[in-house]
């Protein structure tokens, strides 16, 4: 299909990715066998044993020797982790101590028998995922597996020895390990080894060779594993040419659809989906499609389905709920969309006269099928699903409608009894009908199907002659009859149809509205915290449970940061959490792994990061149901992307703080040390001075000195309360002292304290007589003034004026200090306000931190501070500060009643 | 001048500080006695008696503001705060705690002889058995018997609590009066939200008594810490 010689560019891509993860990944290595006794354990202590020749550090995890010498003998020099005693029934079980191990963290752990189940109480339920632990700890694992405890393989095991095989791994393990080394051995020689009790010991021989080790059976599954090997080399080999452009074969995209039902033999077709995509390398999906027409599943039939949709999952496929009036039709249109190219479906168990009624989906898949293949595949004959299990019969209603519809039946022939001389028969039927209908629409299906045979009873007794008999005389009647019951049924067909329509749909909105009103409102979250309390909120919500967010912080720390209702949370759950954070998958109540805890936990996964874990608790009906989960892991997705956000607008905000603290800090260090040394030498010059030269300076010398110590001494003193000031604003330590204040006594007290600076100048204060009480704080707010006013007084010329004007528009207070000075250069009207930025006039003194301290005081007021113009020359500072209502002082009152 | 100077109990650590009072008091008929811990000057206060305490806040033994309380337990002797914390929080805890005033580090030598002045003189005032029955400051007079504040002459009339707000600055003329003491002596209540009460009858009485509110020569504001009743000369003189 691809002409081209070159790779697909995707695939290289993928290729590329899956060598960079296995390059620093750890590695699995599965000894692969077709029964007991071929020697797997032996191969892989044959392994260990090369390895530690070569210093590699290879401990044993745990190996079944089964008592054979052979095996035993190789375990010799190698390390062995103890087994954990774990009770079980009163007695104890050795198990695998997977803490033990990860503790040790050797290069190499043996761990044999990867299909082991482990006993209760456990970190997992099974083996495999300790082995998956293990790999994730970055330990290289050795195990061991027998072909009949492949999940994909597990019926054709079943169908060829007739030992069902209960102890499966998912074939994603074996498709994850790095290597499979397949050990053989001829069944002869295996069958002959039995014998010498090689294999198993005792009388547990003969039982072994009696069932399972019979030689056809061996055959089978020797086929069985070489095959399995010869897909995995071809797998390889397929890689290698994909990345060798040998592109002779490529065949096109396959991809499988299988339909899945609650039907017990839906769990072949599931396996037998899984065979055929590692067959032919592609995709595949098990889709189940929900019918709207027909009345929801049962409890048994609801399990099982989850059952078959797990298992496709755990088998490497994607899981996908449809739903629709016309299955074949909504199946038929997903392949078409996804580009499946072969179809799966089982065949039909039930009795052909229901697909005479109702139309067999089957056949309506095959007749629209096209281009798709469609592959018919058996049911297992033996377990038809029994008669309990089936969905609960749509005639058990309950006896209050069927009283009912009684009753709608007597009053209509009590009412067509009173009018039958005025009517004619025919009417009376319309009569019959309206309460069929009625009844039909009201109280379902078998209230209607009784009604409309009452009315059929009732009209016939007694108003079809001959009266007060069933007989029927005129044949036309039958007619009658017939179509009074079938609109009865039609009716309540129809309208149960429509009823269960509008409950999916109800509950798909229901579905979408939640998830649109969770992203609505963590949108709107600013920080982590608010993020994750909208989630735990939300999901405790919507599932009726207790839920918690817990979030990784720095270390391996987990912090609850958010939690609604109520969570138990010890150390079990809070072992689950970190497991889960760990792994990044779903531990605890209702899964394989700590199902112990009381807590179901989920990870908070946002791309490649696990953010940390939510919590679970008290979820009606105990254990989340497959799509409940799905749907759990969409709305934790969204809540975990919410929450990496938060984190990365912190981060990037306290980077940026710490960018400018870095900058502000370096400007401070040359403007202070400049501006602190000059004054200090001005100081030290003249007191020395005065000290060594005193009896030869006049009086006027020996003033000018002093004079210049005083200056100098108040210019630092400025600057460093200057500095001070700006250290408590940007400590963030500062917290206004808000008072109500007249702000004629602010801008008195303002310009009195500089009085000195401004003799000689006209100071016009203009203030609205009727401004309020303001709530400011007063002494931060002076200091805004006395900078304002002493910055007006060193730019401006000594005899210029300045004015202040005090005024209030739209709720808000104008403060404005302008001068006849120089005004501000273009384009600096915002820049004045920065630290340390010092107009043009550097020759004039102070740090230029006298505006940025105005600023960040009117800003933490919640007001604004701009420069500006003058109109006819000048500069101007506005502030403006928002007004709010004060509080009335009567002033005529006495004090002492004013005040209590 | 033939009358010893007033004897002074500076309390400071700094032995600059220590150097540059002891010359400028000095020179102006002032008596010392210096401590540089808080042990000694309770000792010293107690055996010397002396006509007023210059203290430091930041002392090594401890904080001036306890010593303050303890000294106000048994002695009203006039008490002038001298510290570097300029913050008008500490002021006003100085102030409440019974300091009669409050001078921020750096200051000029006048200042504190200023300052040191007008406590002396409050002191003895308050020492004085019979008070005079008339204040001044500049052309204000307030008759004291017959409640009656007079301006150039002419009288002003004034609401009781401006009355009382105006009879207390007096009374303590050139001291801060915090918010909280005026608070707690014209309505007998002290809770600091209440300041904007005083804020409020303040601007009223400032209309009155004052030539330009938004430049007050008698009744003068202390930022966040309170007001001060300023003694000017009389008018004319």
């Amino acid at each position: 299909m691809n002409g081209d010689a070159r790779p697909d560019p995707d695939a290289l891509l993928k290729r590329v990715n899956a060598e960079a993860e296995r390059a620093h990944r750890a590695k699995l290595k599965v000894f692969f066998g077709f029964a007991p006794g071929v020697g797997k354990t032996y191969a892989m202590l044959e392994s260990a044993q090369a390895l530690r020749a070569r210093g590699v550090d290879v401990v044993v995890g745990c190996v079944e020797t089964h008592g054979r010498k052979e095996t035993a003998g190789l375990l010799e020099g190698l390390e062995i982790i103890p087994m954990k005693q774990v009770p079980y029934r009163g007695s104890t079980l050795p198990e695998f101590d997977l803490e033990a191990a990860i503790a040790r963290k050797p290069a190499v752990l043996l761990l044999d028998e990867l299909a082991h189940s482990n006993v209760a109480g456990m970190r997992h339920a099974k083996r495999h995922q300790d082995v998956l632990d293990l790999l994730d700890a970055g330990i290289d694992v050795y195990t061991t597996l027998n072909v009949q405890h492949v999940e994909s393989l597990n019926d054709v095991v079943a169908q060829v020895t007739s030992v069902r095989v209960r102890e499966t791994i998912p074939d994603a393990i074996l498709d994850r390990a790095d290597e499979v080394e397949l050990v053989d051995l001829p069944p002869e020689e295996l069958l002959t080894r039995l014998r010498e009790g090689k294999v198993y010991l005792g009388d547990r021989a003969e039982r072994a060779a009696q069932s399972f080790f019979r030689r056809g059976n061996l055959l089978a599954l020797r086929e069985l594993a070489l095959r399995r090997t010869a897909d995995r080399v071809d797998a390889d080999v397929q890689a290698y040419r994909e990345a060798h452009a040998i592109a002779d074969t490529w065949p096109a995209a396959e991809r499988i659809l299988v339909c899945v039902s609650p039907s017990p033999a839906s769990a072949r077709l599931v396996r037998a989906a899984r065979r055929m995509a590692a067959g032919l390398r592609a995709p595949w999906v098990a889709a189940y499609v929900e019918p709207t027409a027909v009345a929801p599943f049962s409890g048994a039939d609801r399990q099982r389905l989850d059952e078959h949709l797990r298992l496709a999952e755990s088998l490497g496929g994607e899981v996908v709920q449809l739903s629709g009036v016309k299955p074949s039709e909504v199946l038929l249109d997903y392949a078409r969309r996804r580009n499946v190219t072969r179809l799966i479906l089982g065949k039909p168990t039930h009795a052909r006269w229901r697909d005479r009624l109702r139309g067999s989906m089957l056949d309506e898949v095959v007749r629209g099928s096209g281009e798709i293949d469609v592959h018919v595949i058996s049911g297992d004959v033996t377990s038809t699903p029994s008669a309990s299990n089936r969905p609960r019969s749509p005639f058990t209603a309950d006896f209050r409608a069927l009283a009912v519809a009684t009753a709608m039946v007597c009053v209509a022939t009590g009412s067509a009894a009173l009018v039958r001389g005025v009517l004619a028969a025919p009417d009376l039927v319309m009569l019959y009908l309206l309460v069929i209908m009625v009844v039909a629409v009201r109280f379902g299906r078998a209230a209607s199907v009784l009604a409309s045979a009452l009315s059929v009873a009732a009209y016939d007794f007694f108003f079809v002659p001959p009266f007060y008999t069933f007989a029927i005389s005129d044949a036309r009647n039958v007619l009658t009859f017939t179509m009074m019951f079938v609109v009865g049924v039609l009716t309540s067909s129809l309208m149960l149809r429509i009823r269960r329509e509008e409950l999916h749909a109800r509950a798909r909105e229901a579905k979408t509205a939640a998830l649109y009103a969770l992203s609505r409102e963590l949108g709107t979250s600013l920080d982590e915290a608010h993020a994750a309390d909208v989630l735990a909120r939300h999901v405790a919500d919507l599932f009726h449970c207790g839920a918690t967010v817990l979030v990784a912080q720095s270390g391996s720390v987990l912090e609850r940061i958010a939690t609604f209702g109520e969570v138990p949370f010890g150390v079990a759950e809070l072992g689950v959490a970190r497991w889960v954070v760990e792994h990044g998958r779903p531990a605890g109540r209702g899964t394989d792994t700590l199902p112990g805890a009381r807590v179901t936990c989920v990870p908070l996964v946002s791309g490649p990061h696990v953010l940390g874990a939510l919590a679970l608790s008290n979820h009606e009906g105990g254990e989340l149901r497959l799509f409940e989960r799905e749907f759990l892991e969409a709305f934790v997705r969204q809540g975990a992307v919410a929450i990496e956000r938060a984190r990365l607008d912190e981060a990037a905000k306290t980077s940026a703080l710490r960018a400018r603290t870095e900058e502000m800090r370096s400007s401070l260090l040359s403007a202070v040390s400049h501006d602190l040394r000059t004054p200090l030498a001005s100081i030290t010059g003249a007191a020395t001075t005065l000290r060594d030269t005193e009896a030869t300076l006049d009086a006027s010398q020996r003033d000018e000195l002093t004079a210049t110590i005083c200056e100098e001494a108040e210019r630092l003193e400025r600057l460093v309360g200057n500095l001070l000031d700006m250290t408590r604003l940007e400590s963030g330590s500062l917290q206004l002292k808000r008072d109500w204040i007249p702000l004629e006594e602010m801008v008195g007290s303002a310009v009195s304290r500089l009085d000195a600076k401004l003799a000689g100048r006209v100071v016009g204060i203009r203030l609205d007589p009727e401004l309020p009480l303001f709530s400011v704080d007063p002494v931060l707010f002076e200091q805004v003034l006395v900078n304002l006013l002493e910055n007006a007084a060193k730019y401006t010329p000594p005899s210029s004026p300045i004015d202040i004007i005090g005024s209030q528009r739209n709720g808000r207070l104008k403060v404005e200090i302008a001068d006849r000075g120089p005004g501000i250069p273009d384009g600096s009207e915002e820049r004045v306000f920065e630290k340390f930025h010092r107009g043009a006039h550097t020759a004039i003194g102070g740090v230029g931190l006298g505006l940025s301290i105005c600023k960040a005081i009117v800003e933490s007021h919640g007001g604004t501070i701009r420069a500006e113009h003058r109109e006819g020359g000048g500069a101007r500072f506005l502030i403006s500060l928002p007004l709010i209502e004060a509080p009335r002082v009567d002033l005529t009152a006495e004090g002492a009643e004013q005040a209590s | 001048m033939t009358q010893p100077g007033p004897l002074v109990l500076v309390v400071e650590d700094e032995p600059p500080v220590r150097r540059f009072l002891r010359a400028s008091l000095g020179s102006h008929g002032y008596r010392i006695l210096e401590a540089t811990s808080l042990a000694e000057a309770t000792r010293m206060a107690t055996s010397h008696h002396p006509d007023l305490i210059l203290l430091d806040l930041g002392l090594p033994d401890g904080d001036g503001i306890a010593f303050t309380r303890t000294v106000r337990e048994w002695s009203t002797v006039p008490i002038l705060v001298v510290s570097a914390r300029g913050r008008e929080e500490d002021k006003v805890t100085a102030l409440d705690a019974g300091a009669d005033d409050y001078l921020t580090k750096p200051f000029g030598t006048d200042e504190l002889l200023a300052r040191m002045r007008v406590a002396l003189r409050n002191a003895e005032r308050a020492k004085a058995p019979t008070e005079s029955s008339t204040l001044e400051s500049g052309d204000l007079r307030i008759d004291l018997v017959k409640r009656q504040v007079t301006r150039g002459g002419r009288e002003i009339h004034l609401t009781p609590i401006e009355y009382k707000i105006l009879v207390l600055l007096a009374r303590n003329a050139g001291r801060v009066m915090t918010h909280g003491q005026i608070l707690h002596h014209v309505w007998g209540s002290s809770n600091a939200r209440q300041t904007h009460y005083v804020r409020v009858h303040m601007a009223e009485l400032r209309k009155k008594v004052e030539d330009d509110t938004s430049r007050s020569k008698i009744l003068v504001t202390e930022p966040g810490v309170g007001y001060r009743f300023r003694e000017m000369p009389p008018a004319g003189s």
